[in-house]
């Protein structure tokens, strides 16, 4: 966001803003004290992070990431996440299209409900589920008599995740797909092209980056979900433990290197996730740039 | 967003475009069957405690204690955020240094870190023999497995949501009335505390909400740095947790309910707040 100043600034001529700003010594002062706040406060976790999962030598923290509890942990935080992204995919670009192609009443209310998992704790997105389907749960005797599991199981583990998952694809498509208008889509409809094709010859490639964003998020969030999962998950070893599970049950067994070595797998993720979340804004800006209204 | 006059007569306002029964049906069906009705469950739970049911559990002393721990430690530690925040999203939309751009992206770092690796990494920084914890530790400050370490957690996952909804009101900020501000004579901190405080005071209360909210349900990053000490450090989320893992799911719905009403009136509370300034600033 703050790229924006920068750009603007570049392409007007050059203003002195000498009435409208800090004296030097104020600025420099300003500047060190938030540089060195945001160095110990994020930077400084993040370092070490990294710098302890690699503490004991490569050697150490390959065969901690080779440990058989840690790779089923990984393999089922990849299939988790295979599973809600597509899922919670389909739904936001279905959700966009009904909330930004058309008026209806109670438009609203409906895209406060899809924020909702947001501001609803990860303790309590998963304790829903428990009341739902668990043992005790309104439906949990005819579960049970049907021999199903979904709590302690899987399939909890997904619904928790697509529960807290829920709004990140939609939040980003729909407000970019208001903003782009119907036009488009209605001259390509006249023209006389298929809603199918309508939609991904016309629809697709104008919201690309903003699901692209959105995507992104969905995912970090989804591999690294942590309360919600382990609300219902019953941390059953090599069962249905997921990678930020394995954190905190190798932490508590005093494994401090391997917690650090699964750590600095999720923290590579956020990095990751953080690099091309950067690069899009970047993106985005340069077609502000371009004229298209924010 | 608004209806045409024709149109008024509608439920839908007429359309050209495909496809508007079946995408509204599917969106409404699915957000029923993975967020409705989950909520439901608990709704249902809850009504049938009854108000006097959900007030007896949280009056227990421990549960009490630990209300008040999340409650209290998450106002505080919004309160921090939205100083810090305020002084980080101003260097960062005002001045230019190098690194800038990095630290910008950075300040996301929170909101895309796994809540249980920045547990794990803070509560390893201010642990008496961490890198920052044995610095303070010779102040006589200990920082991890007492309150204040629930309160670092606090303000590290809650200090994105203040700078990202400062930055963009600031960089909207119309420098010219800054200038006509020291034309007519203010110093710079007048015109600072005059001109452009006031039209950040929405987006701060916006940013305090958000941050005060995510706090009081934050679970991941706090329990590995509280030490979870009952009557000291323990936090709310994690006695839901507790009781569920005990059975007792009267009690875990009970916690869960009062967190999860007073985050829907921070919620509330901060739509009509929006709708107010808007109306106020003339948007919309």
């Amino acid at each position: 966001m703050s790229d924006l100043v920068e750009t603007t600034q570049s392409s007007a001529p050059p203003r002195d803003h000498g009435a409208t700003q800090e004296a030097p010594l104020a600025r420099t002062l300003l500047i060190g004290l938030v540089v060195t706040f945001l160095f110990a406060f994020l930077v400084l976790p993040l370092a070490l992070v990294f710098s302890q999962a690699l503490n004991r030598g490569a050697g150490a923290y390959w065969s901690a990431l080779a440990d058989p509890d840690t790779l089923s942990a990984m393999r089922l935080t990849l299939l988790v996440a295979a599973i809600a992204l597509p899922l919670n995919l389909v739904f936001g670009l279905v959700a966009s299209w009904a909330i930004a192609r058309f008026d209806f009443v109670g438009k609203s209310l409906l895209v406060a409900l899809i924020d909702l998992p947001f501001s609803v704790s990860p303790v309590v997105s998963g304790i829903v589920f428990v009341l739902l389907f668990g043992a005790k749960g309104l439906l949990g005797p005819f579960l049970a008599a049907h021999g199903i599991a979904i709590i302690f199981a899987v399939p909890g583990i997904v619904l928790a995740t697509l529960f807290v998952t829920f709004p990140f694809v939609a939040r980003e498509v729909i407000p970019l797909m208001e903003q782009q208008g119907r036009a488009d889509e209605e001259a390509a409809l006249t023209l006389g092209a298929t809603p199918l094709k309508l939609f991904v010859t016309v629809t697709l490639p104008n919201i690309r980056w903003g699901l692209l964003y959105g995507v992104l998020l969905c995912n970090a969030r989804a591999m690294g979900e942590f309360g919600a999962v382990s609300v219902v998950s019953g941390h059953i070893i090599g069962g249905t433990n997921t990678l930020p599970l394995q954190i905190q049950i190798l932490y508590e067994g005093n494994e401090g290197a391997a917690a650090f070595a699964v750590a600095s797998l999720l923290a590579m993720l956020a990095l990751v996730t953080l690099a091309a979340q950067t690069v899009l804004a970047w993106r985005q800006i340069g077609a502000l740039a371009r004229g298209a209204s924010h | 967003m608004t209806v045409p006059p024709s149109a008024r007569r509608y439920l839908v306002a007429p359309g050209a475009l495909p496809g508007f029964g079946l995408s509204l049906g599917y969106t409404l069906a699915y957000l029923g069957l993975i967020v409705l009705l989950p909520l439901g469950a608990l709704v249902a739970r809850a009504s049938a405690l009854g108000p006097a049911g959900i007030v007896a559990v949280a009056l227990d002393p421990r549960v009490a204690a630990a209300l008040r721990i999340s409650f209290g430690l998450s106002l505080c530690a919004a309160a921090v955020n939205v100083l810090f925040g305020m002084l980080t999203a101003w260097v960062l939309t005002r001045y230019q240094f190098p690194g800038r751009r990095l630290l910008d992206a950075a300040v996301d770092l929170p909101f895309a870190l796994p809540t249980a690796v920045a547990g794990l990494a803070l509560s390893a920084l201010y642990a008496p023999n961490g890198w920052i914890g044995a610095r303070l530790e010779t102040l006589g400050i200990k920082v991890a497995f007492t309150p204040l370490g629930i309160g670092v957690a606090l303000l590290f996952i809650g200090l994105p949501f203040v700078v990202r909804t400062l930055q963009p009101v600031l960089v909207e900020l119309d420098r010219e009335i800054e200038e006509a501000s020291a034309t007519l004579g203010a110093t710079r901190l007048q015109t600072l505390r005059r001109v452009v405080f006031p039209p950040l005071v929405p987006a701060l209360l916006t940013g305090f909400g958000l941050a005060f909210a995510r706090g009081v349900g934050e679970y991941g990053s706090v329990i590995f740095i509280a030490g979870n000490i009952p009557y000291f450090s323990e936090i709310a989320p994690l006695l839901v947790v507790q009781k569920l893992e005990e059975n007792d799911y009267a009690g875990a719905t009970a916690i869960a309910s009062v967190m999860l009403a007073i985050s829907l009136l921070v919620l509330i509370a901060l739509s009509l707040l929006q709708s107010a300034s808007h109306r106020r600033l003339g948007h919309v």
